[in-house]
């Protein structure tokens, strides 16, 4: 009895969320806006081979869209009072989390399939593995939409401060990611930073899918970013369950 | 089968104990006066009861099902209004009556059809489409109450649901709890509104610091301080409180263009007010006297003054 009533309640938060939150303008701004200016920032004029970098930037773009719903929603609610209605219908703590990582991994799909198509009318893309290519999707948007959920963890009703807080995490990462520099480039601590960014595999696997070549085996690939979200997963239900009083 | 049930609740915040072995039952049908000072734990005990807080030892039965084992079971049989929490101001009052019908698992045209109803009752209609952050407060109540009626549930939670609203939106929601009570949900009240508790409900708890303190029906707690009467007097001018310097007064308040005056002896006390009035040529123009009131069983039971 139980789960049918849990999966109705996550299909229906990720359906307010949706309706609520894509709008907003830190989603706008963080998820969309930023990753696309960073693209023109560093690629745009500059004598490199787009059809190269731009497994990378499907990543960057993934990555940024899939986790900017997030950490917006809770302290959202949290502010607007709206948090402990929330609780108080035929939902769980869980249900909300899971609600939340889906809304993040809709958006973040959703927009990085229309940059990828729109893409492929000015860049010469091609894809090696189109099996490689889904599942970089699929658990790139999981993994990313997980650390949104976790990035709203904090006992925050201010919207702000969190998405401040959540860019402090998140732009160091794309630096140390292989997006800018590919991965058989690095060396040394950068190297050895790149190992402990979740986000390495994810364009490690959109290498793999679209170049063919990758510094990680896709298995590998696929089993850092499944244990990453379930991990970001269980650290935002147990850090979220210890804040929920501050947040009534 | 009781409607809530709750044994041995107990939840602690560090080291501060909120609720300290609760243990109520409510019946089906009933009206649950649940009553208590600031701070005295009122709102942490119904946020054990609706599941949104997990007590640290004790149980909770919401029409027999546990509710922390099976909370979405639980929450099923149940509409909250929870006291400080609001409804989505960026959505219009229909938007907001859908998705909370959505999360009861409301069939489509069942929900349109209750939906249409709720906001009809409530005097939304002609603003149905309006986004709730343009409502006012007693507006934005009415809204909240739909959306935990919207599915007909056996159990009704309130928490202070008519403070701070204006006469019009208080009627309206004092109907709609009696409406709802007709129509076979329990309801469990917790307010500061000793009146409205007194008239109301069917039984009233009583909670001080973490603990229940009284546990009865309106009438009989009063019947505990029957001692204590009162009597109401009103004056053609306004006097002092040394008027009532009398040994068979017990404390003497205004209330507004009036005085009540406490007391166990209210023979001798509407004797000492006449020759008082009369030696002062001061006119009575009204004399009242009362029984005990559930507001100062309260101020007894709970020791505030």
């Amino acid at each position: 009895m139980e789960i049918p009533l849990a999966l109705r309640g996550i299909l229906v938060i990720t359906r307010k969320n949706m309706r609520l939150y894509y709008t907003k303008p830190p989603v706008l701004m963080f998820g969309l806006l930023f990753p696309l200016f960073m693209f023109f920032a560093f690629f745009v004029g500059r004598k490199l081979d787009l059809a190269t970098f731009f497994p990378a930037f499907l990543a960057m773009m993934l990555f940024f869209t899939a986790s900017s719903v997030g950490p917006l929603i809770t302290p959202w609610e949290k502010r607007e009072k709206t948090y402990e209605r929330l609780l108080s219908y035929p939902v769980t703590q869980d249900t909300i989390i899971l609600g939340d990582v889906v809304a993040g991994g809709v958006f973040g799909i959703g927009i990085s399939i229309l940059v990828w198509i729109a893409s492929t009318l000015f860049v010469p893309v091609s894809i090696a593995n189109p099996g490689f290519f889904v599942l970089a999707f699929i658990l790139g948007t999981l993994s990313c939409a997980a650390l949104g959920a976790l990035l709203a963890s904090p006992a925050s009703d201010s919207p702000p401060n969190v998405m401040i807080f959540s860019n402090l995490v998140r732009f160091p990462l794309i630096f140390i990611s292989g997006i800018f520099v590919p991965l058989a480039q690095m060396q040394g601590p950068g190297l050895t930073l790149a190992y402990f960014s979740p986000l390495t595999y994810l364009v490690d696997l959109f290498n793999a899918a679209m170049g063919g070549t990758s510094a990680f085996s896709p298995a590998v690939d696929c089993g850092v970013l499944i244990g990453v979200s379930a991990a970001f997963i269980l650290a935002a239900r147990i850090i979220q369950t210890r804040n929920l009083v501050k947040g009534l | 089968m009781n409607a809530i049930e709750t044994k041995h609740l107990l939840k602690r915040f560090g080291t501060v104990t909120a609720v300290n072995d609760i243990s109520l039952t409510v019946k089906e049908g009933e009206i649950f006066g649940f009553l208590g000072p600031n701070g005295a734990g009122k709102t942490t005990t119904m946020r054990l009861l609706t599941g949104v807080l997990t007590p640290d030892s004790g149980s909770v039965r919401i029409t027999g099902i546990d509710i922390h084992r099976h909370p979405l079971d639980a929450k099923m049989q149940m509409g909250v209004i929870p006291e400080n929490s609001t409804v989505y101001g960026d959505l219009s009052a229909e938007q907001n009556l859908h998705l909370s019908g959505q999360m009861y698992g409301m069939p489509r045209a069942v929900r349109e059809k209750s939906v249409d109803d709720i906001l009809s009752q409530m005097g939304l209609s002609e603003k149905r489409h309006l986004p709730v952050r343009t409502f006012s407060k007693g507006m934005k109540q009415r809204v909240s109450i739909g959306c935990a009626i919207v599915h007909r549930p056996k159990v009704l939670f309130l928490d202070e649901p008519t403070s701070g609203l204006d006469v019009q939106s208080r009627r309206l929601v004092i109907e709609t709890i009696r409406h709802m009570n007709e129509e076979g949900s329990t309801i469990f009240l917790t307010t500061h509104n000793i009146e409205e508790a007194n008239m109301l409900c069917q039984t009233v708890c009583i909670i001080n610091q973490g603990t229940i303190v009284a546990q009865d029906a309106p009438e009989r707690l009063k019947k505990m301080f029957d001692t204590t009467q009162s009597v109401e007097v009103s004056f053609d001018r306004p006097v002092t409180r040394e008027l009532f310097a009398d040994e068979g007064i017990l404390r003497a308040e205004p209330c507004g263009d009036k005085w009540r005056l406490y007391t166990d002896n209210p023979d001798h006390v509407l004797k000492y007010l006449v020759g008082r009035a009369a030696l002062e040529s001061i006119g009575i123009t009204s004399l009242v006297t009362s029984g005990p009131s559930l507001e100062e069983a309260f101020v007894r039971i709970t020791g505030c003054a």
